[in-house]
C-alpha cells in the first residue's frame, strides 16, 4: 500500500523547551493509524505540522509523495481535520457553511457534494439551520461533513467523538470505518477513547514527553505489556517510561 | 490567485452580515450618528469662526472622510476578530488559501462592508445639512481612495500583531485610529500640531488627505503635490504591512500561535 503520510524525524522547539522530539512513522493508504498520549505529549504538536500551522525545527513532512515544506497549498486541498477545539462560523446555516468551504477547496459539483455528504451523515434536515443552535452530535456531524468536502486523501482527526453520546459515537465510528474502506483514505486519529482506538486503528504510535514510546498494533501491544486492554497499556506507558525501555 | 477562493471567503462575511438584521443596523447606525453630530458642530463653526466661515461643511466632509478610514480599518479588522471570536481561525487556515487571496478577499469585504455605512451616511448630509461631499469632485475619487488604501493598510498591520501575539493583540486593534488621529489633522491645519508632533504628521498619508480637503473646499483650488504625496506614503505603508503579515504568518508557525488562536 501507498504511503499518504511519510514523517521523517520531525522536532518541533519552543524556544528551549522540545515539544517533539524527532518522531518518524508513515500512515498507508486504507489506514487509520492511532495517535496515544497523554495531555502534552506532542500530539496536537505533530498535527499542527501536518497541517502546516506548525513549521518543524527540523525533519521533513511527505503528504502523498510531495514535500509539505514546498507544496503547501497543493497538500491542504488533499487534506482535511477535525477536531472539537475548532468549530465552524456559528451565526451561518449548515448549508452556507457547507457551500464556503466547498468554495475554498474548490469542489467542483457542490451541490451533489453536499447532497452526498448530507445523506451520509445524516444532515440532510439540518442544512437550513443555524450552525450555533446545533446540539454537539449535530456539529460534529456537520464539522466531518466540512472535513470531507473536499474528499480528503488524508484525514486528520483529534478526538473526533470527544463529548459526543454513545449511540452518536458509534455512528461516528462507523461512518469513518465504511468511508476509510470505501475510499481508500489514510486516517490519523488522536484520541484519549482506548475503546474507539482499539476499534479504529490498525496501528498505534505511544507519544510521551515528544517521543514515540511504542508502537504496533493495539493487540500485541496489549500482549506486550501483558496487560487486559489499550487502556491499560496506555495508563502503563504514560506513568513510567522506565519499564518498558 | 484563486477568484473562486477568493470568493467563498468573501462569501462567508457576506452570509454573516445579510442574516443579521443587528449587524447592518450596526454598520449604517455608527455613521450615520456620527456624520450627523459633526454635521451639527460644522455648522456652528461655520457661523462662529472666520477660518471656516466661508465653507460650510468642511468640518463635515472631513469627518466623513474619516468615518470612513475608521470603518475601512476597524471594518478589516473585524473580519480577522470574526475567525478569532468564532473558533474557525484554523478552519481558514488549514484550507488551501494563499495569503494573498485572503488578503485579498478580505480587502474587498471590508470596502464593502465601509460602503454600506457611507452612503447613507453621505445621502444624510444633502437633506439634514444642505451640503454634498461630492463638492470635492474629481478629487474626491483620489482622497477616498487613498484613506482605503491607508485603512486597508492598518487593518492588516493590526491583523498582523493578531497573527504574531494572538487574541491578546485585540485591544491595539480598536485603538490604533485613536491613536493616529491627532496625527492626522483631521479637523485642524497642521500648523495646529506642535513642531514635534508636525514631523510625526508629515510621514502619514492622512495629514495630506485632509489638508488637501480643506484646501479644496476653503481656496477653491487644487494641490495636486498633496494627492501625490499622500499616494507615496501610501505605498510605502501598504507594501510595509504586506511583508509584516507575510513575517508574522511566518513567526505565527514558528511559534504555533495559529494551531492555539481562539483558545
Amino acid at each position: 500500500m501507498k504511503k499518504l503520510i511519510e514523517v521523517k524525524n520531525i522536532k518541533k522547539d519552543y524556544g528551549k523547551k522540545e515539544a517533539v522530539k524527532g518522531i518518524s512513522f508513515n500512515v498507508r493508504e486504507d489506514e487509520i493509524l492511532g495517535l496515544l498520549g497523554p495531555n502534552g505529549s506532542g500530539k496536537t504538536t505533530t498535527i499542527g505540522m501536518l497541517l502546516g500551522l506548525l513549521k518543524p525545527t527540523s525533519g521533513q513532512i511527505f503528504i502523498n509523495n510531495l514535500k509539505l515544506e514546498e507544496n503547501r497549498i497543493e497538500i491542504l486541498e488533499m487534506i482535511n481535520f477535525i477536531s472539537p477545539y475548532i468549530e465552524l462560523p456559528k451565526k451561518l446555516t449548515v448549508k452556507q457553511n457547507l457551500y464556503v468551504y466547498s468554495k475554498l477547496y474548490k469542489v467542483k459539483n457542490i451541490k451533489e457534494r453536499i447532497e452526498y455528504l448530507s445523506e451520509k451523515l445524516r444532515i440532510g434536515e439540518l442544512l437550513n439551520s443555524i450552525t450555533g443552535e446545533l446540539s454537539s452530535g449535530q456539529k460534529n456531524r456537520v464539522s466531518l461533513a466540512k472535513a470531507l468536502v473536499n474528499e480528503p486523501k488524508v484525514l486528520l482527526l483529534d478526538e473526533p467523538t470527544a463529548s459526543l453520546d454513545p449511540e452518536v459515537g458509534d455512528f461516528v465510528r462507523t461512518f469513518l470505518e465504511e468511508y476509510k474502506k470505501e475510499k481508500k483514505i489514510s486516517i490519523l486519529l488522536a484520541s484519549h477513547n482506548m475503546n474507539e482506538v482499539t476499534r479504529l486503528c490498525k496501528s498505534v504510535l505511544m507519544m510521551k514527553n515528544g517521543e514515540i514510546i511504542d508502537q504496533g498494533k493495539p493487540e500485541d501491544l496489549i500482549t506486550k505489556h501483558g496487560r487486559a486492554n489499550l487502556e491499560e497499556v496506555f495508563l502503563k506507558l504514560s506513568r513510567s517510561k522506565s519499564e518498558f525501555n | 490567485m484563486s477568484l473562486t477562493r477568493i470568493y467563498g471567503l468573501f462569501l462567508r462575511h457576506f452570509y454573516l452580515i445579510t442574516r443579521s438584521f443587528p449587524r447592518i443596523l450596526d454598520l449604517v447606525y455608527w455613521p450615520s450618528i456620527q456624520i450627523t453630530l459633526w454635521g451639527f458642530i460644522s455648522n456652528f463653526f461655520a457661523t462662529h469662526t472666520t477660518y471656516y466661515n466661508n465653507a460650510v461643511g468642511v468640518i463635515l466632509t472631513c469627518a466623513i472622510l474619516y468615518d470612513f478610514l475608521f470603518r475601512t480599518s476597524i471594518g478589516f479588522n473585524m473580519l480577522f476578530l470574526e475567525e478569532i471570536w468564532s473558533r474557525n481561525f484554523t478552519n481558514l487556515f488549514i484550507a488551501p488559501m494563499r495569503i494573498g487571496e485572503i488578503l485579498t478577499s478580505l480587502v474587498i469585504t471590508a470596502l464593502i462592508r465601509s460602503l454600506i455605512g457611507l452612503v447613507p451616511a453621505i445621502l444624510l448630509t444633502s437633506p439634514l445639512f444642505g451640503i454634498s461631499i461630492l463638492d470635492l469632485g474629481i478629487f474626491l475619487f483620489f482622497l477616498f481612495l487613498s484613506l482605503y488604501i491607508f485603512g486597508i493598510t492598518l487593518g492588516i498591520l493590526v491583523s498582523s500583531g493578531l497573527l504574531r501575539f494572538g487574541p491578546s493583540f485585540e485591544n491595539i486593534a480598536w485603538s490604533t485610529m485613536f491613536l493616529l488621529a491627532p496625527f492626522g489633522c483631521i479637523y485642524y491645519p497642521i500648523e495646529t500640531l506642535p513642531e514635534i508632533f508636525q514631523k510625526i504628521a508629515y510621514v502619514l498619508p492622512l495629514v495630506y488627505i485632509f489638508e488637501e480637503a480643506r484646501n479644496i473646499l476653503i481656496n477653491q483650488t487644487v494641490n495636486i503635490e498633496n494627492v501625490y504625496s499622500a499616494f507615496m506614503w501610501n505605498a510605502f505603508y501598504f507594501f510595509l504591512s504586506i511583508a509584516l503579515f507575510y513575517y508574522s504568518f511566518n513567526a505565527a508557525k514558528n511559534k504555533g500561535t495559529l494551531i492555539n488562536m481562539g483558545e
